[in-house]
């Protein structure tokens, strides 16, 4: 699939943590669009339809490792919120395979191993089944 | 307060057929407090319809707003003329705003949601029913603890022999609402009240006569 677009809502504490200002800036695929925010608490169902709507092939949420939330609990709150926004795919036509909560542990974890995984995960299902038909202006 | 659910989009998808243009109101009352018709909850709804609409290869244009309360016609007159070029209105409020949303539009207004109960959010995630509405409010009697709504069997002489551990022997899941008001009782000193006897309810004061109604003559205006 040409032109796979993912966005990536990512926790401003998980993404960048151990990354020293003086480092090069973190690099993604050109198929990911992030989305930094302060913590992947801060997600809802609607952030995460406005990536569908506007195009997303593959959403996906990263968060602190369970444990590790700077919030305590922001991470559990989202997940469980991605979890719900599923169900709300599944009605609407959308395989729920297309939205993915992950752990991320900056000092073990390797954001592009993740990247890559959503990556496959959206290419063996083909574009979103709302791409390159109408628009729906809100 | 009155406590609503979302509808599943494909119900919702159903209602819509055939439209193109559709106005989403939301309500900042009771479906605001739980979670399923504010401002939020009513721009979620229309994105997942816009999208829902799109999958099937159509196209829907939302316009959505959010006003004090639909169960009160100040606050649904300002936004009537936002329907003018809709097909339809989607309300995210309880049955009553829906009702008095379509007394006010001249185009079907649908329900987004499933009016469910007078409840109250019990834990961090859990709304339960505390209300009937009987229409004849019994509550001083026990504890502020209704039995009507809360015990299974609506008893006023519990409790039964079905009550185990403080829960109820339909649902584990179900607090014994007699072994609540038996708690509560002690705790206030007041067991003596549960020694009397409880007559039948009266349920003409609920759906007895159909649709109820209250007349404040101390309100009415009189027409001039």
């Amino acid at each position: 699939m040409n032109n796979c677009k993912i966005v990536a809502y990512c926790c401003h504490n998980s993404l960048y943590e151990g990354v020293d200002s003086s480092q090069s800036a973190l690099t993604y695929p050109p198929y990911m669009k992030v989305v930094e925010l302060p913590c992947s608490g801060k997600i809802d169902a609607l952030y995460l339809l406005k990536a569908f709507e506007a195009g997303a092939d593959g959403v996906m949420v990263v968060g602190c490792s369970e444990g590790d939330c700077h919030y305590l609990e922001g991470n559990l709150r989202a997940r469980k919120r991605v979890e719900v926004t599923k169900e709300l795919l599944k009605e609407i036509g959308i395989e729920l395979e297309r939205l993915e909560m992950f752990n991320f542990k900056a000092a073990t974890d390797d954001f592009g191993q993740i990247c890559r995984t959503m990556f496959e995960t959206v290419q063996a299902l083909g574009p979103s089944p709302i791409k390159n038909k109408e628009t729906g202006a809100g | 307060m009155i406590v609503a659910e979302w509808k599943k989009i494909p119900e919702i998808k159903q209602m819509l057929a055939g439209c193109s243009r559709v106005l989403v109101v939301g309500c900042d009352g009771c479906v605001k407090v739980c979670l399923t018709g504010g401002e939020r909850e009513t721009d979620t709804m229309a994105a997942a319809l816009r999208m829902a609409f799109r999958v099937d290869g159509n196209r829907l244009e939302t316009k959505q707003i959010t006003i004090k309360r639909q169960c009160d016609d100040e606050f649904i007159d300002p936004i009537i003329s936002m329907a003018d070029d809709c097909d339809a209105v989607l309300s995210m409020a309880c049955g009553v705003g829906v009702q008095l949303m379509a007394e006010r539009f001249d185009v079907p207004v649908l329900p987004a949601q499933n009016t469910t109960f007078l409840g109250v959010l019990n834990e961090k995630d859990v709304f339960v029913e505390e209300c009937l509405g009987c229409g004849l409010c019994e509550l001083g009697q026990f504890g502020a603890i209704c039995p009507v709504t809360r015990c299974s069997k609506n008893l006023l002489n519990g409790p039964c022999g079905g009550s185990s551990e403080g829960k109820c022997e339909i649902d584990p899941d179900i607090d014994c609402a007699w072994q609540q008001i038996y708690d509560r009782l002690k705790k206030l000193g007041k067991l003596d009240q549960l020694a009397a006897f409880v007559p039948p309810k009266d349920w003409t004061t609920s759906r007895d006569g159909g649709p109820r109604k209250i007349v404040r003559e101390d309100i009415k205006l009189e027409k001039r």
